[in-house]
């Protein structure tokens, strides 16, 4: 290749990349720098520009001793703990049902499916009503069988988080399903029937075969569910808004309304930061698990 | 799909004991209540949006009202700011990113995996390392940023930022990577500009790549609830989600027109998830991405 040609190419490559580029660089990249300046700052948003004045680590410090953000933080790994593994066995077991032992796999595939594809703030709204504590449809249920006191839900402090969860659960699942039955695919037959040759039985097989293969499916599954998990806004904001009494806040709905309503936009930026340190942190630790799970089987 | 489809019959004939007959027709049925049960909220919100007050929370649910009362329909898409202004904006939203997207996704896709051009992977590497950083890390910086320039409570400052994802860029530049470097040689000696090996050679070959983009964009799109709650303001600007929300708030405990609202906002998503329901399952499943 001689010379001119090389830098047409070098052009050639840059004109390519370069709406890309410049939305990469002034969408993303500048807003992440300016973000890591906000927590070192303090900034009247009223005066513009100006109001931007220096103020060291005292953000830092204050989030250190902010014992909301602790709170916030212990709300996200309940969550987090609670609904990945959770969502993560039905969606397994729906898909290996499905992928072998039924009629019309794709119309269940879609019923399943559906909770997650819709969208969260509608599902919210409609979830919200449905915990109603005193006449919502799934109190009436639970009374008509005999559960005299039925949970308060969202308006019980003992219950909101665990509602939501399970709210959250119930759109999970269709994303762990699809997955599975994708993995599925990939599962030699020949397996199966060298099992069969042995005699195994279907549990059997189920655990010693499928799940093991599965592995890699599994680990794509966590880490997503778990990064998603950390992230959750839109249905807390909208069935509880972090109340009662503070028990469902979590990091993200923190962050909101630290910025957005008490408009405190460097305080804000520093916990979003805390929020990525975690996750950075708990992706890393899932990283370095998988290796030792490989190996287990 | 169709090839693990045919592998997948013929591995279930050569078995012994292969299930069929009535235990597949139980476990059937049995997916088809636990199916039933995972719509119910649908089923439970499409009911109640029909109701009144008075009857919405009665017990046994009335699944099917006892007069389909279009009431609360109408309040919900002619009165006030209508819903109709919230779907004109949320597709006219969601176009321009989804299209601006697959532009300048696959532009930049084709241009990391085929071309060589001074600091590709450097470049590269910026933008594969931003993508552990959450979202929320953004929001801040950003309202700060468009407040300066005008782009608050303006549909350009949602528009502009969604119409290019390292995600992606990502995709698309592992489709781009598949195509053997022998075909791009080739139309190269026949003087084959790069434009040319873009649009007329590459880009035809990652149609479903392009598909697959096309739906995950719109699905990261026409849910997104948080830019538009932060950067939004006056309510005939608000998308979907957020015009929903606004719904809630002003109308309190009215939880018939609630619902109403909720069935607008979902009906005809809950449609198009439906019809091309392949399309979006293939569309996660074969990338793993979350919508």
């Amino acid at each position: 290749m001689n010379r001119t040609e090389k830098s047409k190419e070098n052009l050639a490559g840059y004109l390519f990349i370069l709406p890309n580029l410049l939305g990469f660089a002034f969408f993303i990249l500048l807003p992440l720098v300016f973000s890591l300046i906000l927590v070192f700052t303090e900034w009247d948003y009223l005066k513009g520009f100006e109001g931007l004045s220096f103020t060291g680590l005292a953000n830092i410090k204050r989030a250190l001793h902010d014992e909301m953000i602790y709170k916030a933080l212990k709300h996200n790994l309940i969550f987090s703990v609670a609904s990945v593994p959770s969502a993560m066995v039905i969606g397994l077991l729906f898909a290996s049902v499905l992928n072998k032992f039924v009629y019309m796999k794709s119309l269940i595939r879609t019923l399943i499916f559906l909770p997650y594809m819709s969208s969260l703030v509608a599902i919210a709204v409609v979830w919200r009503v449905m915990y109603h504590s005193s006449e919502g449809p799934i109190n009436a249920f639970l009374k008509s069988i005999g559960i005299a006191h039925p949970p308060g839900w969202l308006a019980s402090p003992d219950w909101a988080l665990s509602a939501i969860i399970i709210m959250t659960v119930w759109t999970y699942i269709g994303y762990a399903m699809v997955l599975y039955l994708a993995g599925l695919q990939g599962v030699p037959k020949e397996l199966y029937e060298a099992a069969d040759i042995d005699g195994a039985s279907g549990t059997k097989r189920f655990l010693s075969i499928t799940v093991p293969l599965l592995k890699p499916t599994s680990f794509l599954i966590m880490v997503t569910l778990v990064i998603m998990s950390f992230q959750a806004f839109a249905q807390v904001q909208i069935m509880t808004n972090g109340g009662p009494m503070n028990v469902t806040n979590v990091l993200a709905l923190y962050i909101y309304t630290q910025a957005f309503e008490f408009r405190d936009m460097s305080y804000g930026a520093t916990v979003s930061w805390v929020l990525f340190v975690v996750i950075f942190a708990v992706t890393m630790i899932q990283w370095r698990t998988q290796k030792k799970w490989q190996n287990q089987w | 799909m169709a090839k693990s489809m045919v592998a997948h019959v013929n591995g279930s004939i050569g078995r012994p004991r292969h299930r069929g007959g009535t235990a597949k027709v139980a476990i059937t049925v049995l997916f088809l209540i636990i199916g039933l049960l995972m719509v119910l909220p649908f089923l439970w919100m499409l009911s109640a949006s029909f109701k009144n007050a008075a009857e919405i929370f009665r017990y046994p649910v009335q699944w099917i009202p006892a007069k389909w009362d279009l009431y609360n329909y109408r309040k919900v898409w002619l009165e006030g700011v209508p819903f109709s202004v919230f779907y004109w904006n949320s597709i006219k939203i969601t176009f321009l990113q989804v299209a601006g997207t697959l532009v300048t996704s696959s532009l930049a896709g084709f241009a990391f995996a085929k071309l060589q051009f001074k600091f590709k992977e450097a470049i590269f590497l910026v933008y594969l390392s931003t993508m552990i950083i959450p979202h929320q890390v953004l929001f801040v910086p950003r309202f700060i940023m468009f407040d300066q320039l005008g782009l608050v409570n303006n549909h350009l400052g949602i528009i502009l930022p969604g119409m290019i994802t390292v995600l992606g860029t990502f995709l698309m530049r592992q489709f781009f990577s598949t195509l053997p470097n022998e075909l791009l040689e080739a139309a190269k000696v026949d003087g084959a500009g790069y434009w040319r090996m873009y649009w007329q050679l590459s880009l035809p070959l990652t149609l479903p790549a392009l598909v697959t983009l096309l739906i995950l964009a719109f699905t990261w799109h026409w849910n997104e609830y948080e830019n538009p709650l932060i950067l939004l303001r006056d309510r005939h600007l608000f998308t979907i989600p957020i015009g929903l929300r606004s719904f809630m708030d002003e109308n309190g405990t009215n939880y018939p027109l609630i619902m109403a609202a909720s069935c607008s906002a979902l009906v005809p998503l809950i449609l198009i998830v439906s019809i091309c329901q392949r399309w979006f399952v293939e569309g996660i499943a074969s990338t793993g991405l979350k919508g």
